[in-house]
């Protein structure tokens, strides 16, 4: 048998728990992080959704900002989904002035750019390597309005790109962690997984 | 490009269920004026509860608490990025009705504004926006969730600065999950009976052993310490209601509350967030106080 992938979890706030399950789901290990040390021996990481300001705060308080910035620019693989995809883009609009961002991908994200909570909503969204739709519930969530040259759209809905990849960077404007569907989490896998190959632990 | 045809669905239980999981392991708090609106959103707030004056002030007032004023509201809106919740009274679906049409992201239908109805509490389905509603035991929280609330939220004693009834109430509360864990099918429909609860839901938490909502604390926290409490207890996030701006320094406290939430296994970092933030609100003992909000709801 292949051994696991370990996977970390950013858990500072917000739908970590979510993301741990469908991980694990997908035979993964996981580790919550919340510290520096907490790092040592994963392979990938997801930053969940949640308060982008709040994660902010919390990832500057612990050191975390800095030595993650550094890992993301040597292509440590990172998955992030609405708020977590806040965080890895290098321009955030309508964020808070002291907000600070890992940079990992080169994205202009405006935070609730779909709206407030009454606007939160359901829709299935075609991803281009999928079979079938999938099934993509959006709360509170980013609009991506530009990407960057080396950014891969992977999906789209209306003329807006939800889900986007650049290396080993994922990110998606939706929630994949609170549905049953994997696919999108699997994507992550694949890319952390060839990344170990050539950059073993 | 092609995208799907099939139409957006809003206002559905998994997105309002999917508000209540962004805001896992994180620290709501009560705000009065737009100016602590951003002290709070400064401090790593995940989210405020807007409402115009904390428990303790109603405590001490008395009268009838209502809705607050939606200009207070839109004001506190205005005033930050993250979400805005807002206080109804139990049973007053037109105050919800309201808050929905302000665009609030969670409505808390609340004990500690005076009831609107006796016997009923809103049916949260007919919204589309998110409802948390409190509890004190199992039953009660079933019957909030069978009614449509999207989080459940202990409901402690609020105003008091005083965590015991917190406590109590998380305490009764997974307590009963984990012996329903231990019963067999036939058991189910008797516990389905004692909490006057749907006998779904009870088998529902049988199988997966929790809620079907998040489950938050609230009612008394004050200090960095409770909070990492009720998070050690099981809570999935923490209210903080006078707890903040009744304290000596709401701006250090609420960043110590938000970083003992996070950190809430890690006794070092407690005892360093613990550290010289200024004194908690005096808050008061259980046999001090003459009106219980946790017994208004039924």
């Amino acid at each position: 048998m292949e051994p696991k992938l370990h996977i970390g979890v950013l858990a500072l706030q917000g739908a970590f728990a979510a993301h741990a399950q469908a991980l694990r789901d997908c035979g993964a290990e996981v580790r919550l992080v919340r510290t520096q040390e907490d790092l040592n021996g994963i392979q990938g990481l997801v930053i969940p959704g949640g308060e982008s300001t709040t994660m902010s705060n919390l990832l500057v308080a612990s050191g975390l900002s800095e030595v993650l910035k550094e890992r993301f620019q040597h292509g440590f693989p990172v998955f992030g989904t609405c708020a977590g995809m806040i965080m890895l883009a290098e321009t955030i609009l309508d964020g808070r002035a002291d907000q600070i961002s890992l940079g990992a991908l080169e994205l202009d994200v405006r935070r609730n750019g779909y709206g407030r909570q009454n606007d939160s909503f359901e829709q299935d969204i075609v991803v281009h390597s999928f079979e079938t739709p999938f099934h993509a519930l959006f709360i509170r969530a980013p609009v991506i309005e530009a990407v960057g040259s080396d950014v891969e759209v992977l999906a789209s809905w209306g003329d807006r790109p939800v889900l986007v990849r650049s290396g080993n960077a994922l990110a998606c404007s939706f929630h994949p962690e609170l549905v049953s569907d994997l696919r999108i989490h699997r994507i992550f896998l694949s890319l952390v997984e060839n990344f170990s190959v050539t950059n073993p632990r | 490009m092609e995208t799907s045809s099939s139409r957006s669905v809003t206002g559905s239980f998994p997105v309002k269920r999917g508000l209540a999981e962004m805001l896992k392991g994180g620290v709501i708090m009560d705000v009065v004026t737009p100016e602590q609106a951003k002290i709070a959103e400064d401090a790593g707030a995940c989210a405020v509860m807007a409402l115009e004056r904390v428990p303790a002030d109603i405590r001490r007032d008395g009268g009838v608490a209502r809705m607050s004023d939606p200009e207070m509201i839109q004001g506190i809106q205005a005033a930050v990025t993250i979400p805005v919740m807002a206080k109804a009274r139990i049973g007053h679906f037109v105050e919800a009705q309201i808050l929905q049409a302000l665009g609030v992201d969670f409505i808390d239908e609340s004990e500690v504004l005076t009831p609107a109805d006796e016997a009923h509490h809103i049916d949260k389905f007919k919204f589309t926006t998110p409802f948390v509603c409190g509890a004190t035991n199992l039953g009660e929280a079933l019957r909030r969730i069978s009614e449509g609330a999207a989080m459940i939220r202990s409901k402690g004693e609020a105003g008091t600065g005083n965590v015991v009834e917190a406590v109590r109430h998380l305490r009764s509360i997974f307590g009963d999950i984990k012996k329903i864990g231990t019963a067999d099918s036939a058991e189910l429909f008797e516990w389905a009976k004692r909490l006057q609860a749907p006998l779904s839901l009870v088998q529902e938490i049988a199988e997966t052993g929790q809620l079907p909502v998040p489950l938050f604390c609230a009612g008394g926290l004050a200090t960095p310490a409770d909070a990492a409490f009720a998070m050690q207890l099981g809570a999935h996030s923490v209210f903080v209601g006078s707890g903040i701006f009744k304290s000596d320094n709401p701006a250090l406290r609420a960043k110590a509350i938000v970083e003992a939430t996070t950190h809430f296994m890690d006794a070092d970092v407690l005892a360093r967030v613990s550290t010289a933030i200024g004194a908690p609100m005096t808050g008061i003992g259980m046999d001090e106080i003459n009106q219980r909000y946790a017994e208004r709801g039924w």
